[in-house]
């Protein structure tokens, strides 16, 4: 009975986990068809903006959920407009450029931070149940994960902003006929985008030792989510989170932690020689 | 062969048997063997990617696959011939299974870039975690993240004892470049590569005319892979050493920069692009103001944004206008199109 009830929530939290890894890259990959190879040091500089914060006294989860996002935020937007807006419909060459960035944020961090492991304890502590001890930190990640997906959803489909976004993103001439300006509407998507992956990265911070190479730990894991997820952006980031964050903790139970990662990999790759324009090319089609 | 094909292959060898003369006097053999070695590396992306079409994000894959197979098959051997065979075999043999398994499913650009990064990426889990006894193959204990060592190093073929190194490996790595060189120049002037540059060009249109197009980009990459699978082996021999780092994501971006700046779509560019970009991290090795990442990072999004094609045909661009008549014989191709997938 117990052991279910870790399980399940070891399931549920590697779910949650690959949401909020992939969140940001899903709104910027789905959306703006930029794929962002950065997005996994915009996470570790998330990690940084919180760490930082914390040590300058502000209160842990105030860094994590408001100054992290803002700061890698006002990052991704200096990014947008030095780089990647001269690259848009360059499918290839954006691919390119923010390897490059990724390259150019690790060195940074490196020479400004060290290249030593740093981190901070988890603010939540954790609990027995039964014979086994949980890591409350675990509900949390779960909890802001749901939110997060709610909170997507509820703008893209019920605010203005949310529709002009998706119509800019669908026709961009046609908007700019309407009287919106593309170029600033994808500045503030790419804006929120990276303001998503630094509140991934300033959430699972606490559970990692941050260095400056971290990054590289999640991108592929986010790339292939959101690959694997396919046109829609929200239902296609659930339904391959939850695929991927089933399968490796199957076979992390059953097995070892790096055959649960291998497992991971290995479906990714099965999946998309299944469906190659991922899954919500053949299922919930249509929907966002 | 025709009379410009004959007049290349001796430029080629003239202009290359300077370079091999010349260049030990700047820079020491030692450091010269590990670049012509990249650029090896460096070509074989270069073959696929820019006269191919094909982005592959895991070409580290196959040059650690090759080391790795080198290395095991030397422990069991204690010889080198037959392991620098097998290390291209096994690793074409790969590289042709995961390319049928790609281009029969009919994935494109995105798609078989995640599909190649994730092939490394597991290889790159998995090699890490073989540190137990458990995994042996043969004689050769895997040794997860510490690699391999002490496997033989390149000998001379039927004389285990007679071990090439120093010097004499710099040129045996020297001559197996310009043979593989060599080897490319003659596939892509054959009817195969003259196809596969029009699969580059438009896919849809040589299906239509009738080519098998799932089939040859499938012998294009295992080609391809192939000779990075030689280069791991050479790498392999030089570095005495192989470890999971060589599968690394870090090592895929570079060759790809490597490309880029030597500028796809010529034999050349990607080779210099590799050997003068490695040179340029060997250098700022020796420094320690300005991190090493931070630089190759600032020159891949610079050349992206402002000399996409890259450094070799820029270089070919200036010198026809300064010369002013037409150097070279094949007019600039359209690399834009095909970068895009």
């Amino acid at each position: 009975m117990d052991i279910s009830f870790v399980i399940l929530v070891e399931m549920l939290y590697a779910i949650a986990s690959l949401v909020l890894i992939s969140a940001g890259l899903a709104v910027v990959f789905g959306m703006m068809k930029v794929i962002n190879l950065a997005h996994g040091e915009f996470m570790m500089m998330g990690g940084y903006a919180t760490i930082t914060a914390v040590q300058l006294g502000v209160n842990v989860f105030i860094a994590m959920l408001i100054v992290a996002p803002l700061v890698v935020g006002v990052i991704g937007l200096i990014v947008e407009r030095l780089v990647i807006r001269h690259l848009y419909g360059r499918l290839v060459d954006t691919m390119l450029a923010t390897w490059g960035l990724s390259l150019v944020f690790i060195g940074l961090a490196t020479m400004i931070f060290g290249n030593t492991t740093t981190g901070i304890s988890t603010p939540i502590p954790g609990f027995a149940v039964g014979d086994y001890q949980i890591n409350g930190y675990n509900f949390f990640i779960i909890v802001v994960a749901i939110l997060l997906v709610v909170l997507m959803y509820a703008v893209l489909k019920g605010t203005r902003a949310g529709l002009i976004a998706r119509g800019t993103m669908q026709r961009s001439d046609m908007a700019a006929a309407l009287g919106y300006s593309p170029d600033r509407i994808y500045m503030a998507t790419f804006f929120c985008g990276s303001a998503l992956s630094g509140l991934a990265g300033a959430i699972l911070a606490p559970l990692v030792g941050l260095v400056p190479t971290s990054g590289g730990a999640y991108i592929a894991k986010a790339f292939i989510t959101v690959i694997a997820g396919g046109p829609s952006l929200i239902a296609g980031l659930v339904s391959s989170a939850t695929s991927f964050g089933f399968v490796s903790q199957v076979f992390t139970f059953a097995i070892s932690p790096v055959i649960g990662e291998v497992a991971l990999l290995v479906a990714a790759v099965i999946l998309l020689r299944l469906m190659p324009q991922g899954i919500t090319s053949r299922f919930f089609k249509g929907k966002l | 062969m025709d009379r410009s094909a004959v007049r290349d292959v001796i430029v080629t060898l003239v202009v290359s048997a300077i370079l091999i003369g010349v260049m030990p006097m700047l820079i020491s053999t030692y450091t010269l063997t590990v670049l012509i070695i990249y650029g090896m590396l460096g070509l074989s992306l270069g073959l696929i990617w820019g006269f191919g079409g094909i982005l592959c994000f895991g070409q580290a894959a196959f040059f650690g696959l090759g080391a790795y197979v080198y290395a095991i098959s030397a422990v069991n051997v204690g010889e080198s011939t037959l392991p620098m065979i097998l290390a291209v075999l096994l690793t074409a043999g790969f590289a042709a299974l995961l390319g049928a398994m790609m281009f029969y499913g009919r994935l494109t650009d995105v798609y078989l870039g995640v599909i190649t990064l994730v092939v490394t990426l597991i290889l790159f889990k998995f090699i890490n975690s073989t540190a137990g006894p458990q995994y042996v193959i043969g004689k050769a204990r895997m040794g997860g993240f510490n690699g391999i060592p002490g496997f033989q190093t390149l000998n001379v073929p039927g004389d285990p004892g007679a071990y090439i190194w120093g010097d004499a490996y710099y040129y045996v790595c020297a001559v197996a470049l310009i043979i593989v060189y060599l080897l490319v120049t003659w596939l892509l002037r054959s009817s195969f590569g003259r196809i596969a540059i029009g699969i580059r060009e438009n896919e849809t249109r040589m299906a239509l005319i009738g080519y098998d197009v799932a089939a040859r980009k499938t012998v294009l990459f295992a080609a391809g892979a192939g000779i990075a699978g030689l280069a791991g082996a050479l790498y392999a021999s030089w570095a005495e050493i192989v470890t999971p780092t060589l599968f690394s994501l870090g090592q895929s971006a570079e060759i790809i920069i490597w490309c880029i700046v030597g500028g796809l779509g010529t034999r050349l560019g990607p080779i210099v692009g590799a050997a003068g970009l490695a040179y340029l991290k060997f250098l700022l090795g020796q420094q320690s103001m300005i991190d090493n990442t931070l630089i190759m990072g600032l020159v891949l999004v610079i050349f992206v944004l402002f000399l996409p094609r890259g450094l070799v045909p820029a270089i070919g661009a200036l010198w026809q206008v300064s010369v002013g008549h037409k150097v070279r014989r094949r007019p600039a191709r359209r690399m834009r199109r095909a970068r895009n997938g």
